[in-house]
């Protein structure tokens, strides 16, 4: 009889980059935190020092990214406006997903009552539409990156409130809790020891992935004037004072703004990468 | 020491049925008690309710002459469940599983045939007989007086079920344990119980079920 041969379709078996991806990505937003945390020591001029004799100079081999209308240097300027511009956003984000994740455990642990009020609280905040409400807190609490921050996490902790409070209920009922409990653990060993690690993959994913989102929207607001005061080195005011030269003087504005295009890519794409990782079942991976 | 439940009743939803109707039984803890019922019939509910995790609508279950939900921190009735793999947090090492117990000796872990290099191994990396075994083991402290066991070896094949019952039978019958074992498989209770209890499900207008 004749030998049958079995063939491996190579091809068909996608190789697994996730690995890769994750090293790539990961080495790339240290290399982000790193210039915010050394900013003060590697910006080429002072960030603040004005030279009106230099104004508005198109990028050349001195001033690698042009200067702006009072002569200060873009390139410092960006490397200092990322200081401000991360640190605010994961500062931003740590407050949601710690709030959040509070919140949405002691709901979905406790139910009843704490439960509804909290959720239909929350309920009233997702109704709001996220930048409008942003932006009338800001303005009632005047100007300043931290009432900034302050306002968008006002806005923004229902999302993780949800997400950690269904997580709670998927597993609450599970027989490691009841086990848990039958073995006298009290409520906080429980949800430290037992909830906590089990919900915290989708957590930290929505965390990670909402980086970039949220350094957008604290841009956006300092574009309007309602984040960072001047002469404070931000992007998105940055942006907002180069807007009315975008014709004349288009470094001005397209610096920050690339900045801000990269830095927020690059969080995105960690953000996906992580997620692969973490919660396989939600990766575009498995989907298609 | 004696588990007694009296005149037990438990529905889950005001108007559903009454999954357990004046229900009685008092369990010596020198005693093997079945619990014998086809599907439906309450008896997870039951397990549910002598651990204390549930609170009965009506009746009592008493441990000793008190109440068993006075009996703060370690549960003297401990319960094992019919499905391993959710029995252990899937997050945690095994070995933190069994140190959640109340001081597991080494003995029930080398009788039960766990094996040293389990220990520091995630749920998802062990089959399921395996996990049944620390789930059993986890729920032997020492302060364990009754054992619940909830159709445990259901998904087990014959000859880790038999190694299971044998070792279950032994350390009862040394430490005066009393088991309420439940299961569909009359062979088995016939076999490692002194007493079987049929129960019988609530019929009739007595059910409570709302008129359709």
């Amino acid at each position: 009889m004749e030998e049958k041969k079995i063939t491996v379709r190579k091809q068909k078996i996608k190789k697994d980059y996730t690995k890769i991806k994750l090293a790539v990505y990961g080495a790339l937003t240290l290399l982000l935190i790193l210039v915010a945390v050394f900013a003060p020591y590697i910006t080429p001029y002072d960030p603040y020092e004005q030279d009106l004799g230099n104004a508005l100079l198109a990028p050349c081999r001195e001033y690698l990214l042009g200067t702006d209308r009072y002569g200060r240097d873009m390139l410092s300027r960006v490397i200092m406006g990322a200081r401000s511009s991360i640190s605010s956003a994961v500062l931003l984000v740590v407050i949601i997903t710690v709030a959040g994740s509070i919140v949405g455990i002691l709901c979905g642990y406790c139910q009843g009552k704490l439960d509804s009020f909290l959720m239909r609280l929350s309920d009233i905040f997702l109704a709001f539409p996220g930048m409008v409400f942003a932006i009338a807190a800001a303005s009632v609490m005047s100007g300043g990156i931290m009432n900034a921050v302050a306002a968008l996490a006002f806005i923004s902790w229902p999302k993780y409130a949800r997400i950690a409070r269904s997580q709670v209920l998927t597993i609450k009922n599970a027989p490691y809790i009841s086990a848990a409990r039958l073995a006298g653990s009290g409520t906080g060993k429980i949800i430290l020891k037992h909830i906590v690690p089990n919900i915290a993959g989708p957590v930290i994913v929505t965390a990670v992935l909402d980086i970039g989102t949220m350094m957008m929207e604290i841009a956006g607001l300092s574009f309007l004037g309602l984040g960072a005061t001047p002469p404070t080195a931000e992007w998105g005011s940055m942006m907002s004072n180069g807007r009315s030269m975008l014709q004349t003087s288009p470094w001005v504005i397209l610096a920050p703004g690339c900045a801000i295009f990269l830095t927020v890519m690059v969080f995105n794409l960690l953000g996906d990468t992580v997620r692969d990782i973490l919660d396989p079942r939600q990766s575009r991976r498995n989907r298609s | 020491m004696k588990l007694e439940v009296k005149n037990l009743s438990y529905q889950y939803t005001k108007k559903g049925r009454k999954i357990l109707k004046d229900f009685s039984l008092t369990v010596e803890n020198t005693e093997r008690v079945g619990l014998a019922a086809p599907s439906g019939y309450g008896k997870t509910t039951l397990c549910k309710l002598l651990s204390g995790y549930l609170e009965p609508d009506q009746g009592e279950i008493l441990l000793d002459g008190k109440p068993i939900s006075s009996y703060g921190g370690y549960c003297p009735v401990q319960m094992i469940w019919q499905q391993p793999e959710f029995a252990l947090n899937p997050r945690l090492r095994v070995k933190e599983a069994i140190r959640e117990g109340d001081q597991i000796e080494e003995r029930i872990l080398r009788e039960l045939g766990i094996e040293e290099d389990w220990m520091n191994r995630f749920p998802a990396e062990l089959s399921g007989g395996e996990l049944q075994r620390f789930s059993i083991a986890r729920a032997l402290g020492k302060r364990t007086r009754f054992l619940l066991a909830d159709e445990i070896t259901t998904m087990l094949d014959l000859i880790t079920q038999s190694q299971i019952w044998h070792f279950l039978l032994k350390e009862a019958e040394k430490r005066k344990i009393g088991l309420i074992v439940v299961s569909h498989d009359s062979e088995l209770l016939d076999r490692v119980c002194t007493r079987i209890i049929p129960l019988e499900e609530e019929k009739g207008e007595q059910s409570g079920q709302a008129p359709s």
